[in-house]
C-alpha cells in the first residue's frame, strides 16, 4: 500500500467545521430521503403544528381584538420575528439538545476522535428536512406581518430586520446548546432544557406585556428570550416599552446574542474539558 | 525516533455519587494510576486486562477524548486532550462496539464522508480506497447501506473508515469482539500487513487470546488501574502459563476424575472442570476408559484466566510460599 499525505492540518479550524457542517448535512438529508413517505408526512405535520399554533392567534384575536395593547399585526410581526428564529435555530441546532442521549450510547466518543469539531458533528447528527415544514409557515406569516403591521420603513429599519433575524437565531441556538451542555452533568437534563427551549418559544409568540413583570424581566435579564422577537417588535414598530424597561435595550438584540453565543461557546469547552463518557 | 506513544504517570480518577438526592455520598475512584510506558513507531501492542481494570479509560485518554487527572501524555509528539482534533487527523480509532459509519447510508458514502471530515485529498482517497477494498474484500457491499451488514462487514467497514486517512497509530478496542473465526482471521491478517508494508503502530485491547497470539508481539497488562505486566507474550506465558481447560459432562456424578495429564479443578454434579497439561486426545482417552462420558468441551484460556494467574503468582510469591 503506498504512503499517502493529508492535507496539512490549518490553523483556521472554526472555519472548517463550517465548510463540513452543510456537507453532514447534505448526507443527513440524503439518508433521510431514503424514506420519502415518512419524510413528507413528518414535514406535513411540523407545518400543520405551525398552522394550528397561527389559526389559535387569529381565534384570539377574532375574540380580544387588541392583547395588552397590540393588534393583529403587531403580534403576528412578533409571532413571526420569535417562529422564524426559532425554527431556523431548530432547523440548525436542534439535534444538539440530544447530547446525552449521544453520551449514553457512546456516539458521542466517535464524534470527539474525528478531527472536526464535536458540536457541528452533533447539530448535523439526524438533520432533517423535515423541520423546513416548520420555518415554512413561520416565514409566511412573518412577511405578512412586515407587510401590514404600522412600520415606519426607514433604512435602518429596512437594514435591520435581517440583523434582528440573525440575533434571534443565535439567541435561540445558543440557548439550545447551553440546554445541551447541562447534559454534561446531568445526562438526562433533556426536559429541563426544553422547558426553556420550546416553553421560550411558545411565551415569545406573543406580546410579552401579557405576562407579570417578573416573567418580563426573567426573559429579558436572566434567560435573554425577550430578545428574540419582544424588543426588536417595540423597536421596529416604534412603540414605547409597556412595562417600562429601558428604551435602550431595543437596541441590545445583537449584543445580547453576541454574548449569550460566547457564554454557551464557554461551556461548551468547559463540558467537554470536564467530559467522563460512559463506563465501557 | 521519539516514541509515538509516551505515558509517564498516568492517572485517572473519578468523582462517584451514590445514595439518595440530598444525602449524598461523594467518593473518589480511581480507575488508571501511575501508568508509564512508551511505544515506538512500528510496534504492535495489545492492552490486556478484565473488565472494569483500566483499559478502556487509558484508551479514551490516549484518543483525546477524557483528560488525565496526572500525568503526562503524548501520543504522536501531541497532548491528546488539548490537542484532540489535531491528534484526530493522525490517527485512527476502531470502537468494535459501536461505529462510526452512517447508519443509513452505503457504506461507499459513509467512507466518502470520511474524506471530507479528514480532508483527504481526492486522488489520495480513491487510491487507498482501492487498495482497502481489495485487502479487506468490501467489493461486495460497498453499495450496501451500513444497517444491512453483518458484523463483520461492518468492522471491515469500520476499519477502512479509519485508515483511509493512513494514520501513523491504529487504536482499536476490541476489534474482534463478536466475530465469527474466519472474520476474526481476515482482520488479523490485514493487521499484520498493515504493520510489516506500512509500519503503522498499532495498540488494540481484546478479550480474545488468539488476537494476541496472533498480533501482538509484547502485551501490557492492566489490572486495578496498574501497569501488572510489559513484555512478550512468551515472558507473561511463562509468568502465568494457561492450560487448557477440558468440560467433561459424564452420565452420572463421580468423585473428582484422576488421569494423568489433567488435574480436576472443580466438580457440579455431573460435570467436572479439568486443567489439561497433556495432550487433550490423550487424556479424553484416559477418561473414557474410566467413565461414561456424555458431552466435552475444550475451553481455550482466556485472557482473564492469563492475568488471574498473573496475580494468583504474585500474591502467593509475596507470601513467601513456593507454589
Amino acid at each position: 500500500m503506498a504512503e499517502i499525505h493529508t492535507a496539512p492540518s490549518r490553523s483556521l479550524r472554526g472555519f472548517s467545521a463550517l465548510l463540513v457542517y452543510p456537507r453532514l448535512v447534505w448526507v443527513w438529508t440524503r439518508a433521510m430521503a431514503q424514506y420519502p413517505a415518512s419524510l413528507l408526512t413528518l414535514s406535513l405535520a411540523q407545518a400543520l403544528i405551525s398552522l394550528s399554533e397561527l389559526a389559535a392567534l387569529f381565534f384570539v384575536f377574532s375574540h380580544a381584538g387588541r392583547l395588552a395593547g397590540f393588534g393583529l399585526h403587531e403580534t403576528l410581526l412578533i409571532y413571526g420575528l420569535s417562529g422564524v428564529a426559532f425554527s431556523l435555530a431548530d432547523l440548525f441546532m436542534g439535534a444538539v439538545e440530544r447530547l446525552g442521549e449521544h453520551i449514553r450510547l457512546g456516539s458521542f466518543d466517535t464524534m470527539l476522535v474525528r478531527p472536526v469539531s464535536p458540536l457541528a458533528q452533533l447539530a448535523a447528527d439526524g438533520f432533517s428536512p423535515r423541520r423546513l415544514g416548520k420555518l415554512v409557515p413561520n416565514l409566511a406569516a412573518l412577511v405578512w406581518a412586515l407587510g401590514e403591521a404600522d412600520i415606519d420603513w426607514t433604512a435602518e429599519r429596512v437594514l435591520l430586520v435581517p440583523v434582528l433575524l440573525c440575533s434571534g437565531f443565535v439567541i435561540c441556538a445558543s440557548v439550545w446548546t447551553i440546554g445541551a451542555c447541562i447534559q454534561f452533568v446531568v445526562a438526562d437534563a433533556r426536559e429541563l432544557a426544553n422547558s426553556v427551549t420550546y416553553g421560550g418559544q411558545a411565551m415569545t409568540q406573543y406580546p410579552l406585556a401579557i405576562y407579570g413583570a417578573d416573567i418580563v424581566r426573567t426573559a429579558t435579564y436572566i434567560v435573554p428570550l425577550a430578545f428574540v422577537s419582544w424588543q426588536p417588535a417595540l423597536y421596529l414598530l416604534d412603540r414605547p416599552d409597556p412595562l417600562g424597561l429601558p428604551e435602550g435595550l431595543r437596541h441590545a438584540s445583537p449584543c445580547v446574542a453576541v454574548a449569550l453565543a460566547l457564554v454557551a461557546a464557554l461551556l461548551w469547552r468547559s463540558g467537554l474539558r470536564h467530559y467522563r463518557s460512559t463506563g465501557s | 525516533m521519539s516514541p509515538i506513544i509516551e505515558a509517564q504517570d498516568l492517572g485517572r480518577e473519578f468523582t462517584v455519587s451514590s445514595g439518595r438526592p440530598l444525602r449524598r455520598v461523594r467518593r473518589t475512584v480511581t480507575a488508571v494510576r501511575d501508568v508509564t510506558f512508551s511505544v515506538a513507531s512500528g510496534e504492535i501492542v495489545g492492552y490486556l486486562g478484565p473488565n472494569g481494570a483500566g483499559k478502556s479509560t487509558t484508551m479514551k485518554m490516549l484518543t483525546g477524548i477524557l483528560r488525565p487527572s496526572r500525568g503526562r501524555l503524548r501520543v504522536t509528539g501531541l497532548e491528546p486532550s488539548r490537542q484532540r482534533t489535531r491528534l484526530a487527523g493522525r490517527i485512527g480509532v476502531v470502537f468494535g462496539q459501536r461505529t462510526t459509519l452512517w447508519w443509513d447510508l452505503p457504506l461507499r458514502d459513509s467512507l466518502a464522508l470520511t474524506r471530507h471530515l479528514y480532508r483527504v485529498p481526492a486522488a489520495d482517497h480513491a487510491r487507498r480506497l482501492a487498495e482497502l477494498t481489495e485487502l479487506l474484500e468490501l467489493g461486495p457491499f460497498l453499495a450496501t447501506p451500513v444497517r444491512q451488514l453483518s458484523l463483520g462487514q461492518r468492522m471491515r467497514g469500520d476499519l477502512t473508515a479509519a485508515l483511509l486517512h493512513a494514520p501513523r497509530l491504529l487504536v482499536l478496542d476490541e476489534p474482534t469482539i463478536g466475530l465469527d473465526v474466519v472474520s476474526k482471521s481476515t482482520i488479523r491478517e490485514f493487521l499484520l500487513r498493515l504493520n510489516s508494508e506500512q509500519g503503522t503502530t498499532i495498540l488494540l485491547t481484546t478479550h480474545d487470546l488468539g488476537d494476541v497470539e496472533r498480533l501482538c508481539r509484547r502485551v501490557m497488562v492492566i489490572d486495578h488501574g496498574r501497569l501488572a505486566f510489559d513484555g512478550d507474550l512468551s515472558a507473561l506465558r511463562a509468568t502465568a502459563p494457561s492450560p487448557r481447560t477440558l468440560i467433561v459432562d459424564l452420565t452420572a456424578p463421580a468423585p473428582p476424575i484422576e488421569v494423568a495429564g489433567a488435574t480436576a479443578t472443580r466438580v457440579e454434579g455431573p460435570r467436572q472442570w479439568l486443567e489439561l497439561s497433556a495432550n487433550p486426545a490423550e487424556v479424553i482417552a484416559a477418561v473414557s476408559a474410566t467413565h461414561r462420558i456424555a458431552d466435552l468441551m475444550l475451553r481455550e484460556p482466556e485472557i482473564e484466566d492469563v492475568v488471574a494467574r498473573l496475580y494468583r503468582r504474585e500474591r502467593t510469591a509475596s507470601l513467601g510460599k513456593d507454589g
